[in-house]
């Protein structure tokens, strides 16, 4: 599903800083992957470079999804292509309101897409049952997108818009960052539920705890703008109890 | 005795003026009140940027005899109200409902006694902190508009709407007396006047709302506005300014019961070509006023957006409550936003406030938006109708609220394209 290979990327405005160095990587469709490591691996980095954020400079190797040339899009191309990154900090809009910036999402990926757009009461009842599993109240639909949201209501509001959204694959952004374990255990919920045969997931994170409710397929650990290595869920387990110093020494 | 020649720092105004005289017999009646005002607006002549008000706003020169050009249509089309539709810069009877006006409140017509319309001229021209050559270039060359009195508790079931029509560059003039505990909403709308008036007094508990839509402009207009506010009166006015060679709206207020609340608001919409500029005068003088200044630009190409913004509060004018606030997203790097806040204050209990921002738009909202799928130009009409909301919602009424909102829309759909 998505495929990632030998990708190098700097930053724009400093050429010098060269933070993925050869990036290999491959998401099946209904399968989950973590991406686990240390700071400043470039883990975030692969996240916005995949979803075409400014300021990144792809200087070789390639992305694609389901074949599709993942570097050539713009931002909402990308999207429209099934790509949906949760945001590790998501955004704050004042004066825009949630129930419309979803709408306006879902409508415009299905514009790209040639579909027709969903009415004004099917939105509402799509979004009311998927914020209902997901303990997000009316009230906050209603709010500007994530402005007042607590830490933990920005992530659930993140999953909200996935599961309205329904990508094909889906990266997680240090979701658990920020979260006491309740409200972790509520987003991986949301998470896995929408789990699915066609559907892939990058789970990045810093800490092995959100996979214990995320249950990974593959686990990655990436370090120095590479994956180093690769294994099952056990690998999570050592990185948990052993730390990233053992995995790293070999790169000094 | 031969007058004695002096040259006319605007002479084409001076022979303007002359032609008015000859042409209106009926200005022979206010002649002097309008020969006093056309020597005020002569003795200043055209601002230059040397004034200290129009720093920022060049004006070059100006015609007297200059066709104004309109585009689109009225965003006050479908708002019920009493219309009044000046043509070329005299009212067109057969589209206008003066006849239901006069009959729901007190409308000067010339054939009652009318003395109270001086009340309003006295307020304004009372209000000498500043020269504003363009209020006395209107007092001086007007050709009709509107003095009413809504008498004492009325409160007006319909908004009057204002409509101004033609190509003529004509100079209309609105005086209102809200009576204590009146109420009235004004709309104005409209390319055909190269100048506007309203002189108004918002008396004990009245309280007076007043909106602008100034999106069919091509050319040039300069609207003044004084509003004298007594005991806890309420005086509101928002414009929306979009895409004119030069838009110069300046509204002088001044609280002078206590208690008195005034509210001005803008949006402004500026593309190619256009300079709109907001100027605003609040002056506290009396216990525990309140004045809000909520001012939004959004500049594209090369628009340029200017607010002067001013409180002051008069010693004695104490527990004063004063806010400002201008900001501006800027589309494109070649617009520009001049902002001009100013505080003087004469008195030691106030709370007074100011704040301006000048920026690209939130690129991290954007890309936020795009990541989900919405294009870049819906992406920014989102955060530019997000922007500009503070100042819409200002606006009392929620209907009016959405006209203001069409526009806006409208504006960024015409960008889009």
């Amino acid at each position: 599903m998505l495929t990632i290979k030998n990708l190098h990327c700097q930053l724009e405005d400093e050429p010098e800083t060269r933070i993925l160095k050869g990036l290999d990587l491959t998401v099946e469709a209904g399968k989950v992957h973590a991406i686990m490591g240390p700071n400043g691996s470039g883990k975030s980095t692969l996240s916005y470079v995949l979803s075409g954020r400014d300021g990144y400079e792809v200087t070789d190797g390639s992305a694609t999804l389901q074949g599709a040339d993942l570097l050539e899009m713009e931002p909402e191309e990308r999207a429209a292509a099934g790509l949906f990154l949760a945001f590790q900090y998501p955004v704050e809009i004042p004066g825009v309101g949630n129930m419309t910036f979803l709408r306006e999402a879902l409508n415009s990926q299905r514009k790209a897409r040639g579909e027709e757009p969903v009415s004004a009461g099917d939105f509402l009842k799509l979004v009311r049952e998927k914020a209902k599993t997901l303990d997000i109240s009316p009230e906050m639909l209603k709010r500007a997108v994530n402005v007042g949201f607590s830490g933990g209501e920005k992530k659930r509001n993140e999953i909200l818009q996935m599961a309205v959204l329904e990508p094909k694959l889906c990266i997680l952004d240090e979701t658990d960052s920020g979260l006491d374990v309740d409200a972790m255990k509520l987003v991986a919920e949301g998470v896995n539920a929408l789990r699915s045969p066609d559907r892939g997931f990058l789970v990045i994170t810093h800490y092995q705890r959100l996979l214990d409710h995320i249950q990974p397929d593959v686990v990655h650990i990436m370090a120095q703008g590479r994956i180093i290595q690769t294994g099952g869920p056990e690998l999570a387990l050592k990185v948990e109890n052993e730390g990233y110093a053992d995995l790293l020494k070999d790169l000094a | 005795m031969e007058a004695p020649v002096i040259e006319s720092k605007v002479p084409a105004w001076r022979a303007a003026f002359t032609r008015f005289l000859a042409e209106h017999p009926a200005a022979q009646f206010g002649a002097q009140s309008r020969r006093d005002a056309f020597e005020r607006f002569e003795a200043h002549g055209l601002p230059t940027r040397r004034h200290e008000y129009w720093r920022y706003t060049p004006l070059r020169a100006l015609d007297p005899d200059q066709a104004l050009a309109s585009k689109g249509g009225d965003p006050f089309a479908a708002v019920d109200g009493y219309r009044l539709v000046f043509v070329d810069g005299v009212m067109d009877a057969s589209r206008s409902d003066h006849l239901a006006l006069g009959a729901a409140i007190d409308v000067a017509d010339g054939s009652k006694d009318c003395s109270w319309v001086d009340i309003v001229a006295e307020d304004a021209r009372a209000h000498t902190a500043v020269e504003r050559p363009f209020a006395e270039l209107n007092r001086a060359l007007c050709s009709h508009g509107l003095a009413a009195r809504i008498p004492a508790g009325v409160k007006l079931d319909k908004p009057i709407l204002l409509r101004y029509e033609g190509a003529q560059p004509a100079h209309l003039r609105v005086g209102l007396l809200v009576e204590d505990g009146a109420e009235v909403t004004v709309l104005e709308s409209g390319a055909g006047a190269l100048t506007m008036l309203i002189e108004a007094r918002v008396g004990s508990g009245a309280s007076l709302h007043h909106l602008r839509a100034q999106t069919e402009l091509v050319d040039r207009q300069f609207a003044s506005l004084f509003a004298r506010v007594l005991e806890g009166g309420h005086f509101a006015s928002f414009t929306l300014a979009a895409d004119a060679a030069l838009i110069r709206n300046e509204t002088m207020l001044d609280l002078t019961g206590d208690e008195a609340r005034g509210h001005v608001a803008g949006g402004v919409l500026g593309r190619a070509g256009s300079v709109i500029d907001n100027t605003v005068f609040v002056t506290h003088a009396a216990l525990k006023g309140e004045s809000r200044q909520v001012f939004k630009n959004v500049l594209d190409e090369d628009g340029r957006g200017v607010f002067q913004g001013k409180i002051l509060v008069r010693k004695g004018a104490q527990k004063t409550d004063g806010y400002q606030i201008s900001q501006s997203i800027l589309l494109d790097e070649r617009a520009e936003f001049d902002a001009k806040p100013e505080l003087e204050i004469y008195a030691d209990d106030v709370a007074c406030s100011h704040g301006s921002t000048s920026g690209a738009i939130d690129e991290t909202a954007l890309f936020y938006l795009r990541s989900r799928g919405v294009d870049r130009r819906t992406a920014e009409s989102l955060l530019v109708a997000a922007f500009i909301e503070e100042a819409i919602a200002e606006i009392a009424d929620e209907d009016l609220q959405e006209v203001m909102r069409g526009e806006v829309a409208r504006w960024m759909t015409e960008r889009a394209g």
